[in-house]
């Protein structure tokens, strides 16, 4: 299991990257936790690698007021993050420690795993990225930017620059809950929840093709939610088991932002 | 092929290599470094996990040309020659092996750990052993011996 062959290219600022980036066969190297398995086995043979991972700057985390914004290279063990709500509960569950030093949370986010809690906490926090491109940046709502499976609204040539999280206000509490069959590995449902009050916002993935937000009912909330979910099955688990991972996880995730709420 | 120069134990070797060339395989083919096992190739087995600037990385995930003027460190380079490191002698105190493969990685994922967290608990020892595989089962003793360093 070795990579094709590809060109490599190692750009020292974000726009020799998205000079590098405007063809349909490069793909950006950050952390590498997924591409380079998927080059391993060349389920992915692109002709370029844009190596960003020595862009000055692009490691930054800043606090603007109640958001909290992430440069692309911001590693998912960076101690800088760990004390936010959503991340702090969310990282733990994404991959091994050691994956954790390289891989990057922006990284996450583009690769659109429907398995992995990336994607789901920033629906859930109501987060968003920025993309930039040879053309010029915009901002893409986590809501408006997975599309599918291993899919985003990001087009060719675009670079998740950084990404923007919100921190839930002081009456509000989230809560995170998963199921893998091996702890660090892709979840098999993954349940999201942030209650303010008597308003519940639940996120679910794993189980969805992209993180989906469910309007359930607060006074029977796992039951609802798992009526709005149509789960495809696997070699490890079949739908009926999902749908029931649904409405246990999602009750639990309510039931424990509820404790800690205010 | 794209020029790399890096120190590895200590040592500086300067290489011309083809981007697609893996760390892993770098160490082990190029540098004959083959302490650094190679398991899985896709970073769930943990074997190959080496030292990168101070921080615990999965050499089967990273380009050689990655590491360019970068510091490693390998299995070979934690202790002197015929030196074990109190991590290595409480491995050999506990039986925390019985093959070996898997044991060049959890040391540097251990030692990593250890750096990381004052005083990991077993349940957060445990939790780091999630990404290191050992199929002899030997995971009480490797716990045993971790929790045992990070007593002292």
């Amino acid at each position: 299991m070795k990579p094709a062959p590809f060109e490599y290219t190692r750009p020292a600022t974000v726009d020799e990257a998205l000079a590098a980036l405007a063809r349909d066969d490069a793909k950006v190297l950050a952390g590498g936790q997924s591409l380079v398995p998927a080059l391993n086995m060349r389920l992915l043979r692109p002709a370029v690698l844009v190596d960003v991972n020595r862009i000055a700057g692009l490691d930054r985390v800043e606090t603007a007021g109640d958001t909290v914004v992430l440069g692309a290279l911001v590693r998912q063990a960076d101690p800088r993050v760990q004390s936010h709500p959503v991340l702090g509960a969310v990282l733990p569950h994404v991959g091994h420690t050691v994956t954790r030093n390289r891989g990057t949370i922006c990284g996450s986010l583009a690769h659109a795993d429907p398995a992995a809690e990336l994607p789901v906490a920033l629906v859930a926090a109501g987060g968003s990225v920025v993309a930039a491109s040879a053309s010029g940046r915009r901002e893409i709502a986590a809501d408006d930017l997975f599309a599918g499976p291993f899919t985003t609204t990001l087009a060719t040539g675009e670079l998740i620059v950084e990404s923007t999280w919100p921190t839930p206000g002081e009456d509000e509490r989230f809560a995170f809950e998963e199921l893998s069959v091996r702890g660090g590995d892709y979840a098999l449902c993954i349940a999201a929840a942030r209650v303010r009050g008597e308003e519940v916002r639940v996120v679910v993935g794993g189980v969805t093709p992209v993180p989906t937000v469910l309007e359930v009912d607060p006074d029977h909330p796992g039951d609802s939610a798992a009526e709005q979910v149509d789960p495809w099955g696997s070699i490890h688990a079949t739908p009926a088991y999902l749908r029931q991972l649904v409405r246990v996880l999602v009750h639990r995730a309510v039931g424990r932002a509820r404790e800690g709420a205010p | 092929m794209i020029p790399v120069a890096v120190s590895v134990n200590g040592r500086h070797y300067r290489e011309e290599v083809e981007p697609r060339l893996l760390l892993s395989d770098f160490l082990r083919h190029g540098l004959g470094l083959t302490g650094t096992h190679v398991g899985c190739e896709h970073g769930v087995c943990g074997a190959c996990t080496v030292r990168l600037d101070g921080v615990a990385v999965r050499s089967c995930l990273l380009l050689a040309v990655q590491a360019q003027g970068c510091e490693i460190v390998t299995v070979e380079g934690l202790a002197g020659v015929g030196e074990l490191t109190p991590l290595q002698e409480a491995f050999r105190r506990h039986h925390a092996l019985q093959c070996g493969f898997c044991t060049p990685g959890i040391l540097i994922a251990a030692e990593d750990l250890l750096a990381q967290v004052e005083r990991p608990t077993r349940a957060e020892i445990v939790d780091m052993l999630s990404g290191q595989l050992c199929r002899c089962t030997g995971y009480t003793a490797i716990v045993d011996a971790i929790a045992e360093v990070a007593r002292s």
